[in-house]
């Protein structure tokens, strides 16, 4: 199969061999960070204009088409744009707080990065608990939501921190258990062993319906832990103006903006790995040419075309539905999907105590 | 907020309208530029956390004086104005007016013009409510069905553009008829219309009143009892979801709306859902009223014969029509010169507002935005 293992683990022999250890370690890091950097500003950039495009094809016009070739350079107009805006500070903010919650956003959304793995040998960081430290860092976000609302000192920028910081804390439980269902199914918590464990098929045919209803599960879920459309609450926009974010302008609501579509690239990114089996290629059975075939195509693609699927399911959500509204948000957790998954956890340990799975 | 200035000591314990509020109490203001109020409407309200304790809408933002302005336009030129009133009904407020001058002029319209009149209306009803259904999917956060009303909307426009040379402020009906006779592909393009908007009438359904989260949205929010609806003077689609029979094309009908088979559209549950659905189901009734005229325009003249300058008896008069919005009544008193010496309109939409704070009180917050979006408020017709 075809592997980035050879490249990467070639780089780093030549950095052991020509620089002492540390220095190579430091390298390293710097080569990460700057690839790291580079994908969020091409992914902000692709998401974008994506769900612009998305957006046009349901509902029937054709989005940006003016800037570039059928308009592919409108995000990075829209960027340069921002970038020379002034970012205002509004009297009477808490400035300080002001100004760091769009990188405290940033940097959550950053942070989960980590533990994923691109493609069969290209991950950053192979933590034995990338699961756990996924459910961990990924919940930080809020934070910096509400720091954001309650330093614009404006009444739509705090009603919407704080609704987002119910939603968020409430579907945090239920995504937590879709994960653990996998995590049992598989039995480790380490990205790459999860994505081991898929080789003979994907977890999400593998584990009968109890896997489909925590696939379901962890869907609506991060839909509403990433704030998207129906639970698109904090900014809920005919409500709120803009919610937490209304005061910001120019970069730092760029941030906020930019930290939202990192949100679902990763959220994606984690069911793809969990559930989809990450870079493996589908498998079916005991079909070896059909197999034969599936392994020729680079794990990346798999990868990434596992994640742009269901980013794609979000952004349909999002153009489908109308908005919920707050007491039914959090009956819909509370009431429905959290039992559901409870019990669902339930049988998903039985089958793999059972070894029921294919 | 309008009373005299006053020593604020306590800022805290203030709110915008001055009085004290209760312990825990926001205030905030929603408009008058806001994404929720289609227009300048400008409500302060008082939250305890979510739930409204009151809403207190401020009028005036985009109050033009149009009565007083009517006052001193002759009888043919204050209708141009009243199209500025409610826009998305500008048709049936001409209408209303002409039909007002014609009253006190006892001018018989030819029947061409009646049939062009009503069929011209019916259109207009069907394209607000087209615009009323895309808007009212946006405030409660579904994007989509916006640009699906548009797509039937503009068609219409089209039409209206061809015939009455304008597709928003129309200014087509004038004392006694008329202004033109109907462009000749309008009946061709009417047709087309009616088949494409059988053809896609069902996705509404499919996109909007199915969906689960609408319902839920919508259902048991802003209870407006059949008494409340009669006491705050409603009318139109808002008292009908409340059992109250009221259509003006029923009840005193006017041109040819007696000769026209339609049902009057009733809802006794009172809630948003119900008003969503009296104006789903309107929209059926006015393609079956447009089907049945169409091929039934008479021949003859499209205006009667009136005098250049037109003179109204001295007196008063008032005539009523039923807009998108409900009933719209014009009230002219003449002392015999060329201008009327005041007008009065009776606007659907203000007395429709007067009941927000009634519906919403005890709700939350995107509560009001369902409540709000089936009053169906066009803010120009409130404070004219």
């Amino acid at each position: 199969m075809f592997s980035l293992e050879s490249i990467t683990d070639s780089i780093q022999n030549w950095l052991y061999s020509t620089f002492n250890p540390t220095m190579a370690l430091i390298l390293e890091c710097a080569i990460v960070m700057l690839l790291a950097i580079g994908l969020f500003a091409i992914l902000g950039l692709v998401l974008v204009l994506m769900e612009r495009k998305v957006a046009a094809r349901m509902q029937i016009r054709l989005g940006p088409n003016r800037v570039g070739p059928k308009g592919m350079f409108q995000t990075a107009a829209d960027t340069l744009k921002l970038i020379m805006k002034e970012g205002l500070t509004p009297d009477g903010a808490d400035k300080f707080l002001f100004n760091l919650a769009p990188f405290v956003v940033m940097i959550a959304a950053m942070l989960v990065l980590a533990p994923i793995a691109f493609a069969k040998g290209f991950q950053i960081w192979d933590i034995n608990i990338g699961v756990l430290y996924i459910s961990a860092v990924s919940s930080v976000s809020v934070i910096g939501i509400l720091m954001a609302g309650w330093a614009s000192n404006n009444k739509y920028s705090l009603l919407g921190a704080m609704r987002s910081g119910a939603q968020i804390v409430s579907y945090e439980l239920s995504a937590g258990l879709s994960i653990i269902s996998i995590v049992v199914l598989s039995g480790s918590l380490s990205i790459s062993d999860i994505i081991a464990s898929q080789q003979t098929g994907w977890w999400l045919f593998r584990g009968h319906i109890p896997a489909i209803i925590a696939f379901v599960i962890f869907i609506i879920a991060v839909t509403a832990e990433t704030n998207r459309a129906p639970f698109d609450l904090a900014e809920a926009e005919s409500e709120l103006t803009a919610g937490f974010h209304t005061e910001y302008s120019g970069m730092k609501f760029a941030l906020f903006f930019l930290a939202e579509y990192i949100n679902i690239f990763i959220v994606c990114a984690i069911g793809a790995t969990l559930f989809l089996g990450g870079w493996m290629p589908l498998h079916i059975g005991h079909w070896q040419a059909f197999n034969h075939i599936m392994d020729y195509i680079p794990s990346s693609l798999w990868f990434l075309g596992k994640t742009f699927f269901l980013i794609f399911l979000i952004m349909w959500f999002r153009w489908t539905f109308p908005r919920l509204r707050i007491d039914q948000l959090l009956n819909l957790e509370w009431k429905y999907l959290l039992p559901i998954s409870m019990f669902n956890l339930l049988l998903v340990t039985v089958i793999a105590i059972m070894g029921w799975y294919f | 907020m309008y009373r005299e200035t006053q020593i604020i000591n306590d800022s805290r314990k203030i709110s915008s309208n001055g009085e004290d509020t209760g312990e825990g109490e926001l205030v905030i203001n929603v408009g008058p530029q806001h994404p929720a109020t289609h227009g300048v409407l400008h409500l302060v309200i008082t939250l305890q956390g979510e739930t409204i304790q009151k809403v207190e809408p401020h009028l005036g933002y985009i109050h033009r004086s149009i009565e007083k302005m009517c006052e001193s336009l002759s009888y043919r030129q204050f209708i141009y104005v009243t199209s500025r009133m409610d826009y998305l009904s500008s048709h049936i407020n001409n209408h209303g007016c002409a039909l007002c001058v014609e009253k006190g002029l006892q001018i018989e319209v030819p029947p061409r013009a009646q049939v062009i009149r009503v069929l011209m209306d019916e259109l207009t009803r069907i394209a607000s409510h087209e615009l009323w259904w895309g808007a009212m999917a946006m405030d409660l956060g579904a994007f989509t069905p916006f640009f699906y009303a548009f797509r039937e909307r503009e068609t219409i426009n089209d039409i209206m553009e061809e015939t009455c040379g304008a597709r928003l402020t129309m200014n087509y009906m004038v004392p006694g008829g008329v202004m033109y006779d109907i462009h000749p592909n309008f009946q061709k393009r009417v047709k087309d219309f009616i088949q494409l908007f059988r053809s896609k009438i069902d996705e509404y359904d499919d996109l909007v009143t199915g969906n689960i989260i609408f319902q839920n949205r919508t259902k048991g929010i802003g209870v407006l009892s059949k008494e409340d609806a009669i006491s705050y003077g409603c009318s139109g689609p808002v008292a009908r979801a409340s059992g109250v029979h009221c259509d003006i094309r029923k009840l005193y009908p006017y041109e040819v709306y007696n000769k026209v088979e339609f049902d009057e559209i009733l809802e006794t549950a009172g809630d948003s859902f119900a008003r969503y659905l009296v104006r789903v189901k309107e929209l059926k009734q006015s393609v079956r009223i447009v089907e049945q005229l169409i091929d039934n325009i008479p021949d003859g003249d499209f205006q009667a014969k009136t005098k250049a300058v037109l003179k109204l008896p001295k007196g008063e008069f008032y005539s009523i029509v039923e807009t998108a919005r409900g009933e719209l009544g014009v009230y002219i008193v003449s002392e015999g010169a060329t201008t009327p010496y005041r007008i009065k309109f009776r606007s659907p939409g203000f007395s429709n507002l007067s009941a927000l704070d009634h519906l919403s009180r005890g709700h939350k917050i995107g509560d009001l935005m369902a409540i709000m979006g089936t009053l169906d408020l066009v803010i120009p017709d409130i404070d004219r």
